[in-house]
């Protein structure tokens, strides 16, 4: 406190700086929106989202999200049970925490009770996020054990995945808890391509008709 | 400076606002009826309510319990006669007694939220506080002993 009272005291020496200094934030922060910008006019920039049908682009797109998407990172709090999984090898969560009515646990063993809103420092200490919690028991949008037939089937019905449409389903990719996939604490692997690349992926296989592979 | 208010007594403890909760009620403020285990959320006997929900106080940072409710076991009741600590009593329950702070911290959000629990409630919400000394035959039987007590005292917790 008092080394911020006596450095407003420099008087305009100070100033300056300041000015300086959040100029140059201000120029790279409009440097950096022009890249974003740029970088996802095709699907996010632009207010109507066009769909264009292709059977082939889809498909393709869908195997890399079905990947993620199955990924331990993604699939651990997506389970075909009432108990999330844990660890690379996706086993059943130690202590079985349940699912509960709204997916945030039940009694003392509430998911906020050890996950707090960080991550916890350490190797396997509880990975952490403001609204850690597994889809309701209502709609349980499992991907554990789904084929990518069922999963690409699944997940644009909106009976089974949380009532979206086309643009919230594409807004989801940036969704708080699916960005913490790329941000697991320490000891974790990461899903099998960067948040970008999934995204992509993503939107090209929303964007071109959301066509489901092949059931076999 | 920190404001915590525990077992509605208020605090301004001088503390990193990454300190573990735990530290905080037991080295700054002095109340050690809650224990340490094993500092990762994996044993359950720091547990604590923060406003009422039983949080692994190792693992929960001091800064996530700023301004709001602390409850701990010297709280629980003003002459250790909340229902679970009569059944706890009743029925000898603790072997060493290191982990029942965590344990009747747990079992009082179990009575709270399911007042006449099945045994199936009680292995899902006492799945996470671990006793080394294999207690939980008698937790179990203190749990439901202390369910019919309140069905005639009432919980207040
Ligand atoms: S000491 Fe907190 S859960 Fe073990
Ligand atoms: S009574 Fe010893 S650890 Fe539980």
């Amino acid at each position: 406190m008092t080394n911020k009272i006596k450095n407003y005291a420099k008087g305009h020496r100070g100033i300056t700086r300041m000015t300086y200094v959040m100029g140059t934030i201000l120029s790279l922060v409009t440097i950096m929106a022009f890249a974003l910008h740029e970088d996802e006019k095709p699907f996010v920039a632009s207010k109507k989202i066009v769909v264009v049908k292709d059977s082939v682009a889809s498909v393709a797109a869908f195997h890399k999200v079905y990947k993620v998407l199955m990924s331990p990172r993604c699939m651990n709090c997506h389970p075909s049970g009432d108990i999330p999984l844990q660890g690379d090898d996706s086993h059943l969560h130690t202590m079985n925490p349940q699912r509960g009515v709204e997916g945030k646990g039940l009694y003392a063993m509430k998911c906020a009770n050890c996950h707090q809103p960080t991550n916890t420092p350490g190797k396997n200490t509880p990975p952490g996020n403001p609204n850690w919690h597994l889809p309701p028991a209502n709609m349980k949008m499992v991907f554990q054990g789904r084929s990518p037939y069922q999963l690409a089937k699944q997940l644009v019905n909106p009976k089974q995945n949380g009532n979206k449409d086309l643009k919230k389903l594409i807004e989801h990719a940036d969704d708080g808890l699916v960005l913490a996939g790329w941000n697991p604490g320490e000891g974790r692997t990461l899903p099998p391509m960067s948040h970008a690349e999934f995204k992509k992926a993503w939107i090209t296989w929303l964007t071109t008709g959301a066509y489901a592979p092949k059931a076999k | 400076m920190i404001s915590l208010n525990v077992n509605d007594q208020n605090f301004e403890i001088d503390a990193d606002p990454d300190m573990p909760l735990l530290w905080a009620i037991r080295d700054l403020i002095g109340l050690t009826g809650t224990k340490f285990g094993c500092g990762v959320a994996q044993c359950g006997a720091c547990v604590v309510h923060l406003n009422g929900e039983a949080v692994r106080s190792c693992v929960t940072k001091v800064s996530r319990a700023a301004g709001q409710n602390v409850l701990t076991i010297e709280g629980l009741s003003k002459n250790n006669d909340h229902p679970l600590q009569i059944a706890w009593n009743e029925e000898n329950v603790p072997q060493c007694g290191y982990c029942h702070s965590g344990q009747i911290m747990s079992a009082a959000v179990l009575l709270r939220e399911k007042p006449n629990p099945s045994d199936a409630d009680i292995d899902m919400a006492m799945a996470g506080n671990i006793c080394r000394c294999g207690t939980y035959p008698r937790i179990r039987k203190a749990i439901h002993m202390a369910a019919e007590l309140s069905k005639k005292g009432g919980i207040t917790k």
